[in-house]
């Protein structure tokens, strides 16, 4: 429902040295019309022109730490709100590939009242 | 003869400008104040940041903005997390204590009603009258497409009202229900992602004639070959029922709040698809005097082709609104 705002582009960037980034990291929202317990956020699959990157490499911050995915899967107390930004970290040799690449993001909740999970995909166009 | 429904909205229907940030949820109350809506249904899920940890302050706060306005708040939708937990379903226990919680919370945010989630299991709010009794919270089951007001699921519900004999145990019908015709906002979005016109005429017109579904997916999907736009398009069949609009009268013991479902009104203020022109003389007869609760739900069906503006579709029902419960001082347009 709101696939197509999830990504915020304009905030990418690289994260560690600045002569040698080890990651890279963006603003996102929950393309979901309430917010959510993180424990049902079962996964955050972030790509790079179509290549998904490691579930490991992924890690997930909306103010209070940041979480691995498996570490979100017990996080019982803590929610990603409606309509705000958390961060999404991801570890990546050399951080964010130099010049125009897209980045993907795409979102499997648990929704205790759908019978089958719930899918939000965006993709952005990115230059660092 | 005017009836005593009254009008409202849910902020639901201001979700794209909320999630967007183009639109605080005064904002929203200002503006239904501003169109004689003045019953306020809330999600907490999504309007109160620190759910479900709300302090009195907030809680204040909140009774404090909606009568500044002129306004009251008429409904609190609450939602169960029976999947919580990846390794296994809430225990029966925990779904009552989570129920329970949002009791406490609809009564310290002064509210009357609370929407259950259709998919809660009827002996589960059975457990929970007690505690919607002593808070003097209605829990009114979500009668949501496509089920009706008449179907096996529903009627549990009512029967386990019955033999509780309580007033705190009911519906709360969703008008979407009521979907006479197809969406014009439903079928130009399919054909905008590939549906072809001949074949999105073909499932209007099925719609139209209240063919049952299954016939038309079959169609579509085997013998013309749809591509798989076109059969997910067929396939929305399955969640558009038109219910019978004179049944809902021998329901109004049942029911206090109502979600006034929409996904388009035309400028000159009709609802192309909902029946509402059938259903509102029923509840006026029947003497209901609930809030008919806006739920604009058109915002995903066109935000890929232009800004959104929840608050002229907002508006426009309101005429709508107006002109079916014969309210005066508005011009229809």
């Amino acid at each position: 429902m709101f696939d197509k705002y999830l990504i915020n582009a304009a905030s990418v960037h690289n994260t560690g040295p600045h002569d040698a980034p080890d990651g890279f990291a963006f603003s996102a929202k929950l393309g979901y019309y309430r917010g959510l317990g993180l424990s049902m956020i079962e996964e955050l699959t972030v790509s790079i022109d179509g290549a998904a990157l490691a579930r490991e490499a992924v890690r997930f911050d909306e103010g209070n730490g940041p979480l691995t995915l498996d570490q979100m899967e017990t996080a019982f107390d803590r929610r990603w709100a409606f309509g705000t930004e958390a961060t999404i970290l991801v570890a990546c040799q050399g951080g964010f590939p130099v010049g125009e690449h897209k980045l993907a993001l795409r979102q499997k909740l648990r929704v205790s009242y759908l019978p089958f999970p719930a899918f939000n995909n965006d993709e952005k166009i990115v230059t660092l | 003869m005017a009836g005593t429904v009254k009008r409202g909205v849910s902020l639901y229907s201001f979700q794209e400008e909320l999630f967007l940030g183009q639109m605080t949820v005064e904002d929203c109350v200002a503006f239904a104040a501003s169109i004689g809506a003045n019953g306020i249904e809330i999600l907490p899920e999504q309007n109160i940041a620190t759910f479900p940890n709300v302090s009195d302050a907030e809680v204040g706060a909140w009774q404090e903005m909606v009568t500044r306005h002129g306004c009251e708040l008429t409904c609190y939708d609450m939602f169960l997390d029976t999947k919580l937990r990846r390794d296994r379903v809430m225990s029966d226990d925990e779904q009552v204590e989570s129920i329970r919680r949002d009791l406490v919370l609809c009564n310290r945010l002064g509210i009357r009603n609370m929407r259950v989630l259709v998919f809660v299991r009827p002996d589960i709010l059975a457990r929970c009258v007690p505690y919607a009794e002593d808070l003097d919270v209605h829990m009114g089951v979500e009668v949501h497409a496509p089920w009706h007001m008449e179907h096996a699921w529903i009627l549990r519900t009512v029967e386990e009202a019955d033999r509780l004999g309580t007033k705190h145990l009911g519906l709360l019908p969703d008008m979407g229900i009521f979907m006479k015709h197809y969406p014009p906002v439903w079928r130009a979005r399919f054909e905008r992602e590939g549906a072809r016109p001949e074949i999105a005429q073909f499932i209007v017109d099925q719609h139209e004639a209240k063919i049952m579904a299954e016939y038309t997916i079959y169609e579509v999907a085997v013998k013309l070959k749809g591509n798989p736009t076109e059969v997910r398009m067929a396939e929305t069949l399955r969640h558009s029922p038109y219910s019978n609009p004179k049944r809902i009268r021998d329901y109004i013991p049942y029911f206090r709040h109502i979600q006034a479902k929409f996904y388009e009104m035309t400028p000159d203020a009709r609802d192309p698809s909902l029946a509402y022109d059938e259903v509102i003389p029923e509840l006026i007869a029947g003497g209901w005097d609930g809030y008919l609760s806006s739920e604009y739900e058109g915002n995903r069906w066109v935000q890929d082709v232009e800004a959104v503006d929840s608050r002229e579709q907002v508006r426009r029902q309101h005429v709508m609104f107006e002109r079916l419960l014969g309210e005066t001082g508005r011009e229809t347009v």
